[in-house]
Order: structure tokens, then sequence, then C-alpha cells
């Protein structure tokens, strides 16, 4: 059976890519913008992913409403933008601007998500693991349809901001500014996130808390502080995805956050859950391979509207790693020892 | 006044009835030793004292003060550090890493590194590893470690949770004899918990003996030793 499976995905993965090349249909050029796209989309995905990852390693629940919090910055942060955009403030101080949305956005996040550990989850601590879950879906909900209700289920364009029009010439590449000022914001976010992780007193604590709870009260840290540090960490990431998300995509709807949060969840596991560098790896590589896969791998089988699957292909490696590598690219083995 | 008073404690882990009035008292720069079979409460005792078990009836006092409504982390910081039962060795963190979260509530920076010398003089072997991961110690490193992670919280009293579990016989004697220096030394207060009667009675001032969730005899170390109950229940003679 195995076997078989393997053997099918093996023809997909050398003789798709070895018609479509043999074809010449795309260009290196081409190429390289689908990469440069995967990796912007790819930080989006990591960026959510680590709030996943770090509540995850902490309180080993998923937090399926992290999409939703991704989704109240990003909507809040349009807000900020049309407003600073109507007052012509954005046109004439563009970077401090973006800045300030950023900060709108990120701080909405940090509300939602802040609010969702204190009222949805922490009352459910000691309960059994099937009912955070379940509370937490209901809460994504609860935000989609409040914000649905506020400001109505339809589409809103973010303004222009005319300084990250066109495109940059970065090592003789034409890079869309948008995707470059992605790219290199989540690679500085993360790097920072890394080393907040390893080396503060409060990463340390965090790392501790996420060992063993118990003890680490026996240490004299204050557990569910450090709890809701991380959901504040990972809200902040969200609601900075949600702004960057929006340089590309220009558009919010009330539910925004569910396919990027179901995307992120799988960047998330593909990276290895509760792994800091596992997550940020898990959704550039989702990214890249969602962007190249249809062309390189479903084009070269004659499947047509390939870009279309492009979801498929994501799943598809998501089943594939949990088949093969459950514990996800730089996962461990969870330690038995998990009382 | 006694420096640590535990006064008619009842504690629960959800209906099973863990301590059934306890009480007990430790003055300051005593070994005081708490000595009973598998499930007499001896763990449930300390945990009740640290504050990870609520007690249901009954008060624990800190040099005079109820500990009621103190959570475990602010427990710490009043000076009552508890190395729980088989260690607690944060597995991916390092020794270094480890010994710094023992001094979390602190933050007298000298103080902090000063003690961390101190605990690498007690225990070299700890200073060759510092930057080894806890999970890669020998079970005897990690008794190590777990004692001298909470020696850097600087403990008033100092709870040890079966120090000895686990450890070949020349590591419990060296475990013992550290236990002992410490509280000479240092004047360190310590409640410790034992299966090991005889090795816990030698370095203690004074002993419990816990049966079923209470407190079946007291009294100083030495006429615990030649008590006839316990040489024969827990000495195995």
């Amino acid at each position: 059976m195995t076997v078989t499976a393997a053997l099918a995905v093996l023809a997909v993965l050398v003789y798709g890519p070895f018609r479509i090349l043999q074809a010449g249909k795309y260009s290196s050029e081409n190429w390289l913008d689908f990469i440069v796209f995967g990796l912007a989309q790819g930080s989006l995905y990591a960026l959510i992913a680590l709030g996943y990852t770090l509540v995850y390693g902490i309180l080993r629940m998923i937090n399926f409403a992290h999409g939703e919090v991704f989704m109240c910055g990003a909507f809040t942060g349009y807000f900020a933008a049309a407003a600073l955009d109507g007052s012509g403030f954005m046109d004439r101080h563009p970077l401090v601007g973006l800045l300030a949305v950023t900060v709108v956005a990120a701080s909405t996040s940090i509300g939602v998500a802040v609010l969702l550990e204190r009222i949805a989850y922490r009352p459910l601590r000691r309960a059994p693991r099937l009912v955070p879950l379940i509370t937490a879906i209901g809460a994504s909900l609860f935000l989609q349809y409040t914000v649905s209700g506020l400001y109505g289920s339809g589409l809103e364009t973010y303004p222009d901001v005319d300084v990250l029009k066109g495109d940059w010439q970065i090592l003789g590449i034409g890079i869309l500014k948008t995707q470059a000022v992605v790219i290199a914001a989540a690679v500085l976010i993360m790097l920072s996130l890394y080393a907040f992780v390893q080396h503060t007193r409060t990463g340390r604590a965090m790392r501790a808390v996420s060992e063993d709870k118990d003890t680490a009260a026996l240490m004299g840290i204050d557990v569910d502080g450090i709890i809701v540090r991380t959901f504040v960490l990972g809200g902040a990431l969200a609601g900075v995805a949600g702004v960057l998300h929006a340089l590309i995509y220009k558009q919010v709807v009330f539910n925004m956050g569910f396919q990027p949060g179901l995307k992120a969840f799988t960047a998330a596991v593909l990276g290895g859950i509760g792994n800091v560098p596992g997550a940020m790896l898990g959704g550039l590589f989702l990214g890249v391979v969602e962007s190249i896969g249809p062309g390189l791998f479903l084009e070269g089988l004659g499947i047509p509207a390939a870009y279309q699957l492009k979801d498929a292909i994501a799943f598809t490696l998501l089943v594939l790693v949990l088949i093969f590598r459950p514990t996800g690219i730089l996962g461990e083995r969870v330690s038995e020892k998990r009382a | 006044m006694a420096l640590l008073e535990v006064d008619a404690v009842h504690s629960y882990y959800g209906n099973i009835h863990a301590l059934k009035g306890v009480s007990l008292t430790v003055d300051a720069g005593e070994v005081v030793t708490l000595i009973g079979a598998n499930g007499a409460g001896k763990s449930s005792t300390l945990r009740t004292i640290s504050g990870l078990l609520r007690p249901r009836e009954g008060r624990v006092r800190f040099a005079g003060a109820d500990l009621a409504d103190r959570k475990p982390h602010q427990i710490v910081a009043d000076g009552i550090v508890h190395v729980p039962e088989g260690r607690g060795i944060f597995a991916r963190l390092t020794v270094d890493e480890n010994l710094s979260i023992g001094a979390f509530t602190r933050t007298d920076v000298d103080g902090v590194a000063a003690d961390r010398e101190a605990v690498f003089a007690t225990f070299p072997r700890l200073r060759e590893r510092r930057q080894q991961a806890g999970g890669t110690l020998s079970g005897g490193e990690q008794q190590m470690l777990a004692i001298g992670r909470g020696l850097m919280a600087r403990p008033k009293v100092l709870l040890l949770d079966e120090p000895s579990m686990g450890l070949a016989p020349i590591l419990v004697e060296e475990i013992f004899a550290i236990i002992e220096r410490l509280n000479r030394e240092r004047g360190t207060t310590i409640l410790l918990v034992e299966q090991n009667a005889r090795a816990a009675l030698d370095v203690a001032h004074r002993g419990y003996v816990l049966e079923t969730g209470g407190i079946a005899l007291s009294g100083a170390a030495g006429d615990l030793l030649h008590d006839p109950r316990v040489r024969a229940a827990y000495l195995g003679v």
C-alpha cells in the first residue's frame, strides 16, 4: 500500500517536472518569480504558524481561532490605513503611516489573542483536550461573524501605498517592492523572535513552562503570566502578518483568516508543531511548494488550470508528512515524560 | 515560633483524601525528615506547602504568615523552594539555563553569579556539563542539578522530595553528605522526604513518620532511629 503510494508520488515528482522543463514553458525568470512569490506567501504563513506553534508548545492545544486573530489585525489595520490615506497623511509620510497601521493591527490582534486566552481557554485549562479545541472553533466562528455583523461581509480594499509600487532590482532580479518588504520584515521578525525565545529571561521561562508547568511554578515562574505573554507574542506576529498580507493582496474580508489560518497550521505541523524554527521553515517551505508546485509537478502531467490545485498540493504535502514523518521536518519525538 | 508550620492540613486529589490532618513544624536551621511508605502522603505534604496542592482545611504558615492565598511562584519568592520528586530537570534547557531558571525570582545579578559559582564548587561535574542539555545528564548528575537549581533561589527553607531515589548507593551517600553540609555550613533549613529512612534520620535533627495521610510518630531523629516501631516498619530490623 505505502509502496504503491510512494511510487505514485515519485512519478508525479519526477515525470511532471521532466515534461514541463523539457517543454520549456517557463523561463528561469518565471521560476524565480514563482519562488519569490512563494517566499512572500510563505513568510505570511510562517508568521501565523509561529502563533500556533508557540501556543501549542505551552498549552498542547491548537488555537484554531488564531486565523481570526490575524483577520482582526488586518481589519483594524484597514481602518487605520483608510483614515490615514483619507487625511493625506499616508502620502506625506508613507513609512510612518505604515508603521502606525502595523501598530494598530498588532495591538488589536494582541488584544483579541489575550481575551481569547482569558475568556475561552483559561477556564478550560484542566478540561479534557477536546473541550478547548471545540471552544477554539466556536471562538473562531464568533469572531468571524462579529466582524461580519459589524462591518458587513463585503471586501474592503486597502489604499495603495505609492512608495511600494513597482519593483526593485535586487541582484539583477526584479522583485516587487511589496514582496521584498514582506519577506524582509518577516525574516527580521522571525530572527528577533528566535533570539527572544533563546536568550531572554522570559524566553527561557517560556521554554521551561512548555516542558513542565508544575516544576516551572516551583522555580518561581508565574505560569499564567507566561501563558498570557505567549498569546501576546503570537497575537503581535499575527497582526503584523495581517498588514503584510494586505500589502500583497490589498483586500480584507471577515473570513480572510480561515484559509491562511489553516495553511499556517499546516506549516506549523510540517515544521514540527511546538518548534519555533520549524514553524518558520514550514511556512516558507509551504509557500514555495504552493507557488512552484502546480507549474512544476502538475502542468507537465497535462492537468488543466493546475494553479487551482495549489491548495491540494499543500494538503497533500501535509498528509505525506504525517505519514512518513509525523513529527514534522524539525520536530523531535515528544518526550515520554509528559505527565 | 516555628519558621514553617503545617497545621491540621487536609488535601485532596480530586476525591482522594491524601492528607488527613497533617501537622508539623520546622524551626530555622533544622533538618527535619518526613518518612513513611509509598502513598503515605509525603509528597502531598510538600506539594501542599509549596502551593501546588491547595489544602481544603488547615493552614500552612511561613514565618507566621498564612500561605492560603499565595500562588506557587509567590511562595518561591517568599523563600520556600521545593525540589520535586523525579528531579524535574528541564531536559531541553542546558545545565546553565536550568540554574538560571532556579534563580528566576532574583534580580541581583552579582549574587546570582556568585551562587552559580558556589553550586559549581559543590558539584564540579555540573561545571563540566554546563552547556549540555539537562536531559543528557545521568540520574545522579540530574539530582545534583535539581538541588543546585533549588539553591539558586537562596531558599530559607528547602523542601527535598526523595533526593536519593534511583541513585547508586555511592551517590546516595554523596547526596546525603551534601545535604548535611548545606545545613551545617550555610544554615539552610531543610525538610527532607525520604524512603531511605535510616540515611534520612542520620542527617536529620527531628523526624515525622507519616502513615496513610496522618502523622503516626514524631520525635528527635536519634529517638526515632531506636524506636521499635520505626525499626520494624522502616529500617528492616
